[in-house]
């Protein structure tokens, strides 16, 4: 309980300390690039083919249900509204989450353990602004951008599936399909995946940063930082469905 | 070049640290002069490490006072901390070059981290230049893990010379190497100081590197200095701490 607590009191201090390293000059402009270019490469290709496979296959098992009331017509709308609603940023954050997040846990982990971060403090270099802050400014900016693009190509496979049963126009289906999404939509997946990304961030940092020394903190660090941060992703997740119904919809 | 005996660029007076309960060092006075190379010995987590990273400042002290250069320590602000920092080479005990970057970022990472307005022609140069002096100049676009134990050691250590330091920290440069890669890494400690006439302070428990490159020798046991001088005054003692790490070191060895 009392580790508990102390392990509070840490998370409090660090992001105490992001705030004020992330907003404070100087920045590092060239390694928050990096950073970004680092997110995106890393989790692209993945990204894609999931969210294909997963608006193909999501459309795939509601034609069942929507054809029993003669609805199949429905089938873009309402695959619109699953996928930027609830599938892109969940299914995106999840796998930033595993793919990103380990990596950031690893490698901050090691740097922490080989002495790394030391020696950039002996080079006139704040690890905290250099690591961390530019790091966990990428997750946050990258996931809304991956789940928007994710969105798109879950559309597509969607598209695919219902071309070939239906024989839906291109021009049809995403007209059909975007009727229903509206501007709130579109801001609500942007908002609820920069926290995502934030935490995804955060948490592969702190556990990094917190390493224990030896290799074994290092696995451990990677491990923790994917775990925690799908379980909070899941935990925003609820909070901001409750949030959105109780005020938008 | 010789041993500037009135000008003490590290001078620590009664040092205390303690993690938690385990008291670490226990009131540690140090005077290291200009020209200078001092060793020190110890065992395994006896605290030389905490030691000469209270020099830099990555860790402060308890209590006792911290001076280098002519500045406390524990006093600076960021920047001048920053300013200090630059005059002292580093060389870590696990090498700690950045695994994200190929030999010649990690040599330029203090040059431009220190220096914001050199052109890339300067730059390249000193990179060159400290390769040279290490002998690694065909690793310049290799990665740290493509490299042996051995020359990252070199690789670090040729990351803190890019700067000239006044003052050199070695901690463990032969740790885990090989007797001829040890003597290599021992010469280049001492030419290091012949060259920039700097000074240093070189953390070990291989007792060749402690004869070859120490000026004078100091023992750290159970948190304080219990021997310095030269190194046969320091092991001709009947001390039986000090009798047992010398005979261990050559039993060990042979
Ligand atoms: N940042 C830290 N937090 C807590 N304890 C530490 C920290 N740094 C060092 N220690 C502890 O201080 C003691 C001395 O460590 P130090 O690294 O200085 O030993 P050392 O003499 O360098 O040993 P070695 O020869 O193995 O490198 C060890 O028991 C270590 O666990
Ligand atoms: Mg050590």
């Amino acid at each position: 309980m009392k580790a508990f607590l102390l392990r509070m009191y840490d998370i409090y201090e660090f992001l105490l300390r992001f705030y004020k390293e992330a907003f404070l000059p100087p920045y590092e402009y060239k390694e928050i690039i990096n950073q970004f270019f680092d997110v995106g490469i890393r989790s692209l290709s993945i990204i894609s083919l999931t969210g294909f496979i997963t608006g193909m296959v999501f459309t795939k098992q509601s034609r069942s249900s929507l054809a029993e009331f003669g609805a199949t017509s429905w089938l873009p709308s309402l695959m619109a509204i699953a996928i930027i609603r609830a599938l892109a940023p969940l299914v995106t954050a999840l796998i930033v989450a595993g793919k990103v997040g380990s990596h950031i846990g690893a490698e901050l982990g090691s740097m922490k353990v080989t002495e790394q971060i030391e020696a950039m403090e002996v080079s006139s270099t704040n690890p905290f602004k250099f690591l961390i802050v530019s790091r966990v400014l990428a997750t946050t900016c990258m996931v809304p951008i991956l789940a928007a693009y994710m969105g798109l190509v879950a559309m597509l496979g969607a598209y695919v599936n219902v071309h070939f049963n239906e024989e839906t126009s291109f021009t049809t289906f995403f007209q059909a399909a975007f009727v229903r999404i509206t501007f709130i939509d579109i801001a609500v997946l942007v908002l609820k995946s920069a926290v995502y990304g934030f935490t995804i961030g955060f948490t592969g940092c702190f556990n990094g940063y917190y390493a224990d020394h030896g290799t074994v903190g290092v696995g451990r660090a990677a491990n923790t930082s994917v775990v925690i941060s799908m379980f909070l992703i899941f935990v925003e997740e609820m909070l901001i469905v409750q949030l959105v119904h109780s005020y938008l919809h | 070049m010789s041993i500037d005996r009135g000008n003490a660029v590290i001078s620590l007076r009664d040092v205390h640290k303690s993690f938690g309960e385990m008291a670490v060092l226990k009131g540690v006075d140090l005077d290291v002069f200009k020209g200078e190379n001092v060793v020190v010995l110890g065992r395994s987590g006896s605290g030389k490490s905490v030691l000469i990273k209270i020099i830099v400042g990555l860790l402060l002290p308890d209590r006792g006072t911290v001076r280098v250069l002519g500045c406390a320590v524990g006093s600076l602000d960021t920047r001048e901390l920053q300013q200090l920092r630059s005059k002292i080479g580093f060389s870590f005990q696990s090498s700690a070059l950045y695994d994200g970057m190929n030999v010649r970022a990690n040599l330029e990472f203090p040059l431009v981290r220190n220096k914001r307005n050199l052109t890339r022609k300067e730059i390249d140069e000193a990179v060159a230049q400290v390769l040279d002096d290490v002998g690694l100049s065909q690793t310049i676009n290799q990665m740290p893990s493509e490299l042996s134990g051995g020359q990252k050691k070199r690789i670090g250590i040729a990351r803190t010379l890019i700067l000239h330091p006044d003052i050199m920290l070695y901690d463990e440069p032969t740790a885990g190497l090989d007797p001829v890669t040890s003597e290599e890494i021992n010469d280049l400690i001492n030419e290091v100081q012949q060259r920039y006439n700097s000074s240093a302070v070189i953390i070990t428990h291989d007792l060749t590197c402690a004869r070859f490159t120490g000026d004078r020798v100091v023992m750290l046991s159970e948190g304080k200095f219990i021997r310095q001088g030269s190194f046969d005054e320091v092991f001709n003692t009947d001390d039986t701490r000090v009798q047992d790490f010398y005979n261990y070191n050559f039993i060990t060895k042979a």
